[in-house]
């Protein structure tokens, strides 16, 4: 389009800041800061720490999860993750580590169950700084780590006052 | 006048029922990467980083959470009912600044 | 700086606003409004944000318990029964239990003060409560006390048909709130009706354009997490569109919000809503 050669001296950024309603920022502004995110890389190495190696695969029928496709706004995203657990004294979920590839602290929450809980299902409302995957990691009483991974696309409003 | 926390759990119970709890809690998680817009500086990061619930003394579910659960924040988990008492609730802010609730379940 | 102002002007709609840009309105699909669970938010061609929502956000509306706004509910509630001011007086002491004096009430606000002949929203009324009736410090407008209080008051409403009256004394605000509608305003020269009215259910950027009707407020809205009042989203609007922003509770937002109550005249009170 030939608006873009209007004139020197109107970058992008700053018709954006003019145009862009203030909210290209929306979801991250809480988030972002100038600071690196994290990366797909950073989660698998949190998930290495969990399982002491890269062993744990994505089983994402043993961990469900329950998230929007499309997430309105990434400041409140519901989530809700459940393992296909027993949930008794010999066999249950110890944790469930919740995690975001593509937010700057991988890390989102970390819930402790116990064969008290009776089933192992969690939901939180969760912040996400742009598209990515949600990861979700059970670790079991006996050791043994499953992955659920979710994508989630987070749209940011043009017109978000 | 506070906001105080909304948590749902049933009066009563039967033996060896699951239910489900729902926790909201009014805060604003304040992440530690916003700018304050008039002075430039950070606003330094002040969430509820740790929840903890007992039921009878015994633990029974916990949350470590970061920065990147929202504010206001909604958590929801399971109990499964073995004997009347209480249930414990407690959220521990960076400040250290502790909420507690407690409430009363009655297992048949 | 005319010129350079009517450059970034004319760039900014044709970028903003996806719709002006003529090809880029390829994609408008307008919200299902045959899906079942949206049925009570339609009513013949109006209908709510609800129905533009997307369902995990509906889902959070529809559970009062999941709904965040019912910590400033709760919170209200607690208010209503506590003396306040040197009347000795809470809200309880003249209006006893919210659910059987507040029903139905807020469904014809904004609507003309008997004695003070002039328009009042439900904060304006609650203030005059508080001022006169209780003697005490009004509530600012965007505090957490009234947006609680007048979320309390307008949920006693909910899924009652708004019904505004803009005859006899009501009609030259209803007349000036419309011409505010009308208005085009600020640098990107948009008045309310290029696209709440001619552009509902296409797209700005990423974003679903709605009927802009004011029937869940005050809001809980995941932008600003925690609850706002429907001059806050006028603020906003205003500022969206480069416009000088007016004052929440002044005349111009009241008329505004008579317009628009009358546009959405029929549709249930959903206070306190979730939106995005």
């Amino acid at each position: 389009m030939a608006h873009l050669s209007f004139k020197p001296g109107i970058t992008r950024r700053r018709l954006l800041g003019v145009a862009g309603t203030g909210v290209a920022s929306l979801a991250g502004a809480a988030l972002t800061g100038g600071t690196a995110r994290a990366t797909p890389d950073d989660v698998q190495g949190e998930i290495n720490k969990i399982v002491g190696g890269p062993a744990a695969r994505v089983d994402n029928d043993k961990v469900k999860m329950k998230l929007p496709q499309i997430a309105e706004n990434g400041r409140t995203v519901p989530v809700t993750v459940t393992v296909d657990s027993p949930q008794t004294d010999k066999d249950y979920v110890k944790r469930i580590h919740l995690l975001a590839e593509g937010n700057p602290v991988p890390v989102v929450a970390v819930f402790d169950l116990s064969p008290l809980s009776g089933k192992a299902e969690i939901s939180a409302r969760i912040r996400l700084a742009k598209t990515q995957n949600v990861v979700a990691a059970a670790e079991m009483n006996n050791g043994d780590v499953f992955i659920g991974k979710k994508s989630v696309k987070v749209t940011i409003g043009g017109c978000g006052g | 006048m506070a906001k105080k926390p909304r948590i749902k759990t049933p009066a009563t119970a039967k033996q060896g029922e699951v239910f489900q709890v729902k926790t909201i809690v009014s805060h604003k998680m304040e992440t530690g990467r916003r700018k304050d817009k008039k002075t430039g500086t950070n606003i330094p990061r002040n969430i509820l980083n740790r929840m903890e619930v007992t039921y009878n003394d015994r633990s029974v579910f916990a949350a470590h959470m970061e920065p990147g659960i929202s504010a206001n924040p909604y958590v929801s988990f399971y109990i499964k009912a073995t004997e009347s008492g209480e249930i414990v609730f407690k959220w521990t802010e960076d400040s250290g600044a502790v909420i507690t609730e407690t409430r009363k379940i009655t297992v048949k | 700086m005319k010129i350079y102002q009517t450059l970034v002007a004319a760039f900014s709609v044709a970028a903003v606003l996806s719709f002006a840009a003529g090809s880029a309105v390829a994609e408008p699909k307008d919200p299902d409004l045959t899906d079942p669970r949206v049925k009570r938010y339609i009513v013949g061609e109006k209908y709510s944000g609800y129905v533009v929502n997307e369902p995990e956000t509906r889902d959070i509306q529809d559970d009062d318990f999941q709904n965040p706004a019912f910590l400033w509910v709760e919170q209200a509630q607690s208010l209503w029964s506590k003396a306040d001011g040197k009347a000795g007086k809470s809200c309880e002491s003249c209006h006893g239990n919210p659910e059987v004096s507040m029903k139905g009430s807020s469904a014809s606000y904004p609507k003309i003060h008997k004695k003070k002949k002039t328009l009042l929203t439900v904060e304006h009324q609650i203030n005059i409560c508080r001022e006169e009736y209780m003697k005490t410090k009004p509530w600012k407008w965007e505090s957490d006390q009234m947006l609680g209080m007048s979320a309390l008051v307008r949920m006693q409403s909910r899924d009652m048909p708004v019904n505004v009256n803009v005859g006899g004394e009501a009609k030259p605000y209803f007349e000036k709130g419309r011409e505010f509608y009308f208005q085009r305003r600020g640098q990107l020269d948009l008045a309310c009706t290029h696209c709440h009215v001619d552009n509902h259910g296409n797209k700005v950027r990423s974003e679903k354009l709605s009927q802009g009707m004011p029937t869940g407020f005050p809001t809980y809205r995941m932008k600003w997490q925690k609850l706002g009042s429907l001059h806050r989203r006028f603020r906003g609007c205003n500022k969206n569109i480069r416009a000088q922003p007016y004052k929440q509770g002044t005349p111009e937002y009241t008329a505004l919000e008579l317009y628009l109550m009358w546009r959405a005249n029929g549709l249930p009170v959903e206070s306190p809503s979730v939106r995005k």
